[in-house]
């Protein structure tokens, strides 16, 4: 069939290479999504030395699978007298730009959707998108609580994206690139080449504005249970509340992704280097974050943007000063 | 006054790690919840249920119950119902008066109570243990059923003495 190849050869290796990597990372961020569940789930049990999911399949791991089957089987209810279009939007708008953010992340040497010189700036740029779909999440549903969840997420997530820029822009200094997979490539094997060693603070500061920006808890307001039912997502049913929750999942993901990558060396590692060594820092982080989320109680709003403004941007700040000067005194 | 601010951020970020090592040690320990219907609770001792009749120490299929009506009194919810008969049992007739001897009179026929039914509304229950206080015998206590359930009302109205009975058979 000449034809036929020609016709595959008139298609350019980076297109093919991105539609591959988006349709693979279309099965990492369900199957993470169904996986993470079972960790936040069983984890939660035995932190309150209960069992956690067991009683589907082995371990409980059916679980998850047979939640999500439930999910979609739900109906799809719109309350009376919300915004049709902006309701139904707003999960599309959360989910989807996901796939943005995994495309420049280097999971190993080769393995990367697109292998951008811009890749934090990507990343950084199209995790925004989120804070919009959970307003308009918020406005559309007509609902006191929607609206108040909306109203905290916005405060929230423009509030910690600062430090969070800062601190990401403090290893940018540091290695003179905004490239994921140039960052890698300056960080060595072992534990004491990567930049955590000299960027301790900015890690420490990224770690909590990345748990702040995912809304987790102890930063959860935009859905704390206690107060606002489900805050942004509580009109939603099935598959509108399940494309938020993968959407939340999927975004803790690409956190412990960038701070893998700008602070814990990405896929090198001692003896081998691969992307199990990736997976295995990420893995790592992910499970300190639901750590955290089963260890402490949700903070106040106003303890909240305090602890942001007084403590992390100031911190913040300086590190980045100080980086920026020792770059110019020793580089 | 800033090394003071400074101070309690330190202890607080240091509370934090404390946290985090309480969840940590107890996600590691093992776990302390009984899995239901593979597993079922032991220490029963402080558990009290509906109660139930306690049988005699030589007859396990007769209460000890004398019927003196204290638990059906005293039941603020009115949850108890006993009924009785009374069985005449006959003496034996006196043999023939020998003669010149007086005719003594009939004895009069032994009266006893038998407990017919002891039927329990739990329903109604409230677990105040006011029957199981008064009872001058000791005939009743708390069953130790934690996993008692049913579907419908008719479920938990019980005739005690026909529970003694099947237990005695056992």
């Amino acid at each position: 069939m000449p034809d036929m190849n020609a016709l595959l050869a008139g298609i350019p290796a980076e297109l093919t290479r991105l539609i591959l990597a988006l349709v693979a990372l279309m099965v990492f961020i369900g199957l993470n999504g169904l996986a993470l569940v079972w960790v936040e789930r069983k984890v939660a049990g035995h932190v309150q030395r209960r069992p956690g999911p067991y009683e589907v399949g082995p371990f409980g791991l059916i679980q998850p699978i047979v939640d999500a089957v439930k999910l979609v089987a739900k109906q799809l209810a719109t309350p009376a007298g919300a915004d049709k279009f902006l309701y139904w939007l707003a999960p599309l708008l959360s989910f989807l730009p996901i796939f943005l953010l995994f495309i420049p992340i280097p999971f190993s040497k080769n393995l990367v959707g697109l292998d951008t010189n811009l890749g934090i700036l990507l990343i950084l740029a199209f995790a925004g998108l989120n804070v919009l779909a959970l307003c308009l999440a918020g406005w559309g549903q007509n609902n006191k609580w929607g609206l108040l969840g909306a109203g905290r997420a916005v405060a929230q997530s423009v509030a910690y994206e600062i430090p969070l820029l800062l601190a990401v822009l403090a290893v940018s200094f540091q290695t003179g690139s905004l490239s994921l997979t140039e960052i890698t490539a300056k960080q060595g094997a072992w534990p004491w080449q990567w930049n955590i060693v000299v960027q301790p603070l900015a890690f420490f500061l990224y770690f909590i504005c990345a748990v702040a920006e995912t809304n987790r808890a102890p930063f959860d307001l935009p859905e704390a249970e206690s107060e606002l039912t489900a805050g942004f997502h509580t009109e939603y049913s099935g598959m509108g509340f399940g494309l938020f929750f993968l959407a939340e999942y999927a975004n803790m993901i690409v956190v412990c992704s960038v701070a893998t990558v700008l602070f814990l060396g990405g896929w090198q590692g001692p003896i081998e280097p691969g992307w199990w060594w990736f997976l295995i820092k990420m893995y790592a982080l992910l499970v300190v974050i639901i750590w955290f989320r089963w260890t402490y109680p949700r903070v106040r709003f106003d303890q909240l943007l305090n602890l942001n403004w007084k403590w992390l941007l100031p911190l913040s700040m300086v590190n980045l000063l100080a980086t920026a000067f020792a770059v110019k005194l020793f580089a | 006054m800033i090394s003071q601010t400074f101070k309690e951020a330190v202890t607080a970020v240091w509370s934090m790690v404390v946290g985090l090592k309480v969840t940590g040690k107890n996600f590691l320990l093992p776990q302390i919840t009984v899995h239901y219907p593979r597993q079922v609770v032991t220490n029963l001792d402080t558990y009290r249920g509906h109660i139930e009749l306690v049988a005699k120490d030589e007859n396990p299929f007769a209460a000890r119950c004398i019927m003196c009506g204290q638990c059906e009194n005293n039941c603020p919810s009115g949850c108890i119902t006993i009924e009785s008969v009374t069985r005449e049992i006959p003496v034996e007739t006196p043999k023939e008066p020998a003669p010149g001897e007086e005719a003594k009179p009939a004895p009069k026929p032994k009266k006893v109570k038998e407990l017919t039914q002891f039927l329990l509304d739990y329903n109604l229950c409230s677990l105040c243990g006011l029957c199981v206080q008064h009872c001058p015998v000791d005939s009743l206590r708390f069953s130790r059923d934690v996993y008692l359930a049913g579907y419908s009302r008719g479920e938990f109205e019980f005739e005690l003495l026909e529970m003694l009975k099947k237990r005695g058979k056992k």
